[in-house]
């Protein structure tokens, strides 16, 4: 037997001006992120909504509390929830060719190693899978990837990198991701794609939007 | 037009902020003291979204280059025009060649300078403010250099005059001086109870101290240890200005306007809107101490501090003409 979908959600506030509604179970779900961006599409058009920020299976929803009652909105978000409008999202696919390993992949060995595999099998895997784009976030035009193989993931790096650099192709837990820009991050380097997923003189500034598709290709295997 | 006579890394363009861009990562950025800018603004008569310039690397020099009226509020920082003192929170016209200096803070860690009709930068997604972090907006996507030069948008047709000697307003809150503890007002956040009841009490009885590690995007805090009744993992999801957030580590840290859009720390509380203008004030080795307050209270705070606001500003339009 088929169990049904878990339909609840939690709704916290985040000070007086927005709410955290929280769908997410133990592990990320691609069925719930659809009713994510479901939801977020029906409350754009909310009076006193003022911006909503899409996660990975949540959404934070700001509003104006001059115009929208908190009280009044949770029990909105709740009805909406319920009652889904999931328009499929096409979205549109992005090829990323991929350098790994080297010394802008410095993390290829260790991740391989961990995951029990040979540098090669590691890569194949990584660039055989097919990525959605769950959510932009964090930083400009950044890609939080779902879709990486469970036995790919590795837990983030006890101390994050000062500096990461930009095009870096990173794994962070089960989640998997591409720089837009040098920053500091915890998440591992196995490789490098030249590929600007941010510039703000191009309308739109980021290269992807969420429900898109990212595939790696490998374009080189470098040593470490 | 205006040029500037220091370096400050972290002297920047700033305006309210930059909307509506969070869900594809971009900071919301902005004055880390509203209400200090929004003060200038409208001792001059500016509308609310004129760009200012907030300072928070002292001494900062700028020389203006043609005559212009200029407001100083924020940071008791004794500003001057051309060696003539100003008082705190004080609008003035000053004339071409003339060179206004802000010394270090006596009170407070930010000032801002705004000036009529505001700094004339590119919109940049709708806002005229530097994000540090990603290298646009403000001047040039950085902090101010000695050197640059700063036009200022054109006032079409205004007939408004500041009194001889300047006029000043009396903010809600002066900044604080010296050794004051900063209250803070926080509303519990999405894993406030999943915190033990001694890291609860630690919270809210503890001074906190702004660590040198804090800048537009959070403050580091140093004391007592946080910790979680069991380690949870949370999936990525938004964080606001004043989000608190408790790594591993166990120290929390005050999410502010250059913050990420995104996080997974758990949070603990979350600073109430115009409580920010405070942290913005508190330079580091602060202490902090966190008081609870209702979503009712945070509300109430937030309508009284923007009709102070628009008392300034309905004040000064009567005042100036």
């Amino acid at each position: 037997m088929e169990m049904p979908v878990p339909l609840d959600i939690v709704i916290k506030a985040v000070g007086a001006n927005a709410l955290l509604v929280d769908a997410a179970k133990d592990s990320f779900s691609e069925d719930t992120q659809e009713r994510i961006w479901a939801l977020a599409v029906q409350l754009r058009d909310m009076p006193g909504i003022n911006e909503t920020v899409p996660g990975m299976n949540n959404l934070l929803a700001l509003y104006d509390p001059l115009a929208l009652d908190h009280i009044a909105l949770e029990r909105a978000l709740h009805l909406l929830w319920a009652d889904p409008a999931i328009v499929p999202k096409a979205g549109k696919v992005v090829d990323i060719p991929v350098i790994y390993g080297g010394p802008r992949g410095e993390d290829l060995g260790l991740w391989a190693r961990h995951c029990g595999l040979s540098r090669e099998e590691a890569v194949q895997r990584h660039a055989h899978a097919t990525y959605r784009v769950a959510a932009l976030g964090a930083m400009p035009g950044f890609p939080y990837l779902s879709g990486l193989p469970p036995e790919l993931a590795m837990d983030r790096r006890d101390v994050p990198r000062l500096a990461v650099a930009k095009g870096a192709v990173i794994i962070g837990g089960a989640q998997a991701g591409v720089m837009p820009t040098a920053a500091p991050s915890g998440w591992h380097v196995v490789g490098h794609a030249d590929i600007a997923l941010f510039d703000i003189e191009r309308v739109p500034p980021a290269l992807l939007a969420p429900g898109d598709r990212v595939r790696f290709s490998i374009a080189g295997l470098e040593d470490d | 037009m205006i040029e500037i006579l220091s370096n400050g890394a972290a002297n920047t363009v700033q305006d309210l902020g930059r909307f509506g861009h969070l869900d594809i990562g971009v900071s919301r950025c902005g004055a880390m003291d509203a209400a200090a800018l929004t003060t200038g603004n409208a001792l001059l008569g500016n509308a609310p979204s004129a760009a200012g310039l907030e300072i928070a690397i002292f001494p900062f020099r700028l020389r203006f280059l043609s005559d212009i009226d200029v407001a100083v509020t924020g940071a008791d920082c004794a500003a001057a025009l051309d060696g003539w003192r100003l008082p705190p929170f004080w609008a003035i016209s000053a004339r071409s060649g003339q060179e206004l200096k802000l010394s270090p803070p006596i009170a407070g860690a930010r000032a801002y300078v705004a000036f009529a009709g505001g700094i004339d930068v590119a919109e940049i997604l709708g806002s005229r403010s530097t994000d540090l972090k990603s290298g646009f907006g403000g001047h040039k996507g950085r902090g101010l250099e000695r050197g640059d030069r700063l036009g200022l948008a054109k006032i079409d047709g205004r007939c408004r005059k500041l009194p001889p000697g300047g006029l000043g307003a009396l903010p809600l809150d002066f900044p604080p001086a010296g050794e004051t503890t900063i209250d803070v007002r926080v509303t519990p956040g999405a894993e406030f109870d999943s915190f033990a009841q001694a890291s609860i009490d630690h919270f809210f009885a503890a001074p906190w101290i702004v660590s040198v590690a804090s800048n537009r995007m959070g403050y580091r805090l140093s004391g007592p240890l946080l910790t979680l009744k069991r380690q949870r993992e949370l999936l990525s999801h938004g964080i606001l200005s004043g989000t608190i957030q408790v790594p591993a580590s166990g120290q929390p840290i005050i999410q502010l306007a250059d913050a990420n859009t995104c996080g997974g720390y758990p949070k603990i509380a979350h600073v109430i809107e115009p409580d920010l203008a405070r942290l913005a004030q508190a330079p580091a080795g602060a202490r902090i101490r966190f008081h609870a307050a209702t979503i009712a209270t945070a509300l109430e705070a937030a309508a009284k501090s923007k009709a102070h606001l628009d008392d300034i500003r309905v004040t000064a339009a009567l005042i100036c003409g």
